[in-house]
């Protein structure tokens, strides 16, 4: 079968790197495709690098607090570029302050995130659901 | 070898031909004629023979020619993001040396097609889709395109999945190429194999349809747009060859009545710490061209850009003086200036043409605040630490005071945030020998290269007060 195309990068004005570069090598090592953005990757890059490799699915991450704004309006930016049904994730350390994870996770969820992780999810926690989303 | 090797340069005014000696790798002698628009083999005739040379060494010489006769190479560039894939296949098509005409991005409506139909392209440039990526759009736009009432080659340089696939979808008609994906991956940007395959295409097809055929016939080998050669002759002047050394990074401005042509020869990376690089790479040899600068034609498009009021002021004029002489160069482009202060006009307007131009050309600083400090962000080629700047064109070679029209590239007060260059030296081709060194790379690197640095070398700008 053909490997899965995802398009991965830090939202924002956001530097935190590491993460990154391991969530690439893994989900590489994992037979995906993998087309890295890298940190501060802006909504319409996101958009834009999911239309011309026609990926099929957009990781997300956010590490610095802000997320919550930085990710307003991208699901209705991909809607607008025609691939608004796209398999969308985020992760990093969205919590700010003492909230509870039950309500973060609705809040982006219905910001347009079909999952939502916690802060220290590792690569092995997520890697099996993702490909049974993608139907792997 | 041959000992003289004529370099032929068919522009859409003027026929110029350089005898370069190879042995002495010096210029031997130089001659111009007018162009004859139906045959340019006529024209190409009267310049050879204004060499004075024997009939002998007329025939024993190898002729190359570059042209930009017949409207030059005019160009569809078409992608699928507007500034991911359209912006590399425009890139690659200027670097062709292209004129293009328009850029398309996303599905080609029956608008697109009609506009495109009108355009009347020599060729189209199709891309769209990362390697392995997005195939719908491409296959999309090339049904679209195979329905034009008149065939056009078509370079097909984009999703190599469906690059077959593409190709089959135009009629016998239509003359396709594949070439290389323009942007195989996200952040990657390859434009050489597209550019090749243009040139195949003007050479195959191209000179037939523009009356070149007959000239073709006193001409050896390698055609190509002008504009192209003056690329590789600032590649080649910029990177040597496996013996000489080149002169490094460098910027090449072209001022023309129509036209401001910016080409610029280095990575551009980041000079300052703490700059992140964002949005799509630049190629190494980077052409752009600003249809809305210029000094004749164009003249009226650059006084809206520049202000009538900073024209004003910089000449010494009343708006109302500046403007009606505006509206006069751009209904009669031949005029030539009659006195100092028309000079001095002129010299502002090429002024304003290249700091315009450059601008656009060169990368930018923008800054961005995070909850860590502040960030710089670039977006295109660092050109700040560029050490020669090299004017030509008739604009800038006919001009009493080159340097001040050059001297538009470079780094202001007030334009820190463009990445121009601080300190360069500027040089003026002269001789107007920088398309034909550029063809003559391709047969003789060391000679061409050894005349085009003898000859800039001849005609570096200073200021004798400095
Ligand atoms: C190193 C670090 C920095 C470095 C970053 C260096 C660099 N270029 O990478 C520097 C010093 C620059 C930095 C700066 C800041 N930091 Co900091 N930083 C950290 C630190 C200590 C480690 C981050 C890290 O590398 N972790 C290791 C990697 C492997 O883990 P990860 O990034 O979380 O990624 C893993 C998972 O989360 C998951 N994952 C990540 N993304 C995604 C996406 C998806 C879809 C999925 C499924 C999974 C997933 O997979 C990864 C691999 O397992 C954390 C604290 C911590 N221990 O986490 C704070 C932390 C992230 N930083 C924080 C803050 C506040 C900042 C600053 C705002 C501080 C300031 N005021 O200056 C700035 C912001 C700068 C900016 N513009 O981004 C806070 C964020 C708090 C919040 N979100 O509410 C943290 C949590 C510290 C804290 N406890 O306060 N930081």
């Amino acid at each position: 079968m053909e490997a899965k195309t995802l398009v991965l990068g830090v939202i924002g004005s956001d530097v935190h790197a590491v993460g990154n570069k391991i969530l690439e090598i893994s989900l590489k090592e994992a037979g995906f495709t993998v087309v890295n953005l890298g940190v501060l990757v802006s909504q319409k890059e996101f958009v834009e690098a999911a239309v011309e490799t026609n990926a099929d699915a957009i990781m997300v991450s956010s590490l610095y607090g802000h997320g919550e704004i930085d990710v307003r309006g991208l699901r209705e930016a991909l809607i607008e570029a025609g691939i608004g049904d796209i398999l969308m994730y985020i992760g990093g350390y969205l919590v700010v302050g003492s909230q509870e994870w039950s309500e973060v996770e609705s809040k982006f969820k219905q910001l347009g995130f079909d999952r939502v992780y916690p802060p220290s999810t590792l690569p092995e926690d997520f890697i099996p659901g993702l490909k049974d989303d993608l139907g792997m | 070898m041959k000992d003289v090797t004529f370099l032929v340069d068919i522009g859409s005014t003027f026929t110029k031909v350089t005898a370069v000696d190879v042995e002495k790798r010096r210029i031997q002698s130089q001659s111009s004629a007018p162009t004859t628009p139906k045959d340019v083999s006529a024209g190409l005739q009267n310049a050879l023979e204004g060499l004075k040379l024997t009939r002998g060494e007329l025939q024993s010489a190898q002729v190359l020619a570059c042209s930009s006769a017949a409207g030059g190479l005019r160009m569809v560039a078409i992608g699928l993001v507007e500034d991911l894939t359209a912006k590399a296949a425009k890139q690659a098509a200027l670097g062709a040396g292209a004129r293009v005409l328009k850029t398309f991005s996303f599905q080609l409506t029956e608008e697109d097609r009609a506009e495109i139909t009108q355009l009347k392209p020599d060729i189209i440039l199709l891309a769209g889709g990362t390697d392995g990526g997005n195939t719908e759009n491409i296959l999309h736009n090339a049904k679209v395109l195979a329905s034009l009432p008149t065939a056009v080659p078509v370079v097909i340089a984009g999703n190599r999945s469906v690059a077959q696939e593409v190709a089959q979808s135009f009629p016998a008609s239509f003359s396709t190429y594949i070439a290389a994906n323009v942007m195989p991956q996200i952040g990657k940007l390859q434009v050489e194999p597209a550019r090749e395959a243009i040139r195949k295409v003007f050479m195959e097809k191209i000179i037939y349809a523009k009356g070149l055929t007959k000239a073709s016939r006193l001409i050896d080998s390698i055609f190509m747009p002008t504009p192209a050669a003056v690329l590789r002759a600032g590649q080649l002047l910029s990177q040597g060859t496996a013996i000489t050394k080149g002169w490094g990074d460098c910027l090449i401005v072209d001022v023309g009545g129509a036209t401001t042509d910016v080409h610029s020869l280095g990575e551009g990376m980041p000079t300052k710490a703490g700059v992140v690089v964002r949005g799509l790479p630049e190629p190494f040899a980077k052409r752009t061209v600003e249809g809305d600068l210029g000094v004749r034609v164009s003249v009226l498009s650059l006084m809206e850009a520049v202000s009538a009021r900073v024209l004003a002021q910089d000449t010494n004029w009343s708006e109302s003086q500046v403007e009606d002489r505006i509206r006069l160069l751009n209904a009669q482009p031949e005029t030539l200036p009659q006195d100092a202060e028309e000079e001095l006009f002129d010299q502002v307007l090429g002024h304003q043409a290249v700091k315009l131009g450059v601008g656009r050309h060169v990368g930018r600083l923008s800054e961005l605040y995070t909850p860590s400090g502040l960030v710089w962000i670039q977006d295109g080629k660092d050109l700040s630490k560029v050490k020669r700047i090299i004017g030509t064109g008739g604009v800038l070679i006919n001009s009493r005071d080159p340097l001040a029209v050059l001297e538009g590239a470079q780094q202001e007060s007030t334009s820190l945030l463009e990445l121009r260059p601080e300190s360069p030296n500027y040089f003026l081709d002269g001789d107007y020998i920088l398309a034909a060194m550029g063809l003559l790379a391709q047969e003789q690197p060391e000679v061409a290269l050894t005349v085009l640095q003898n000859s800039l070398r001849e005609y570096e700008l200073t200021r004798r007060d400095k």
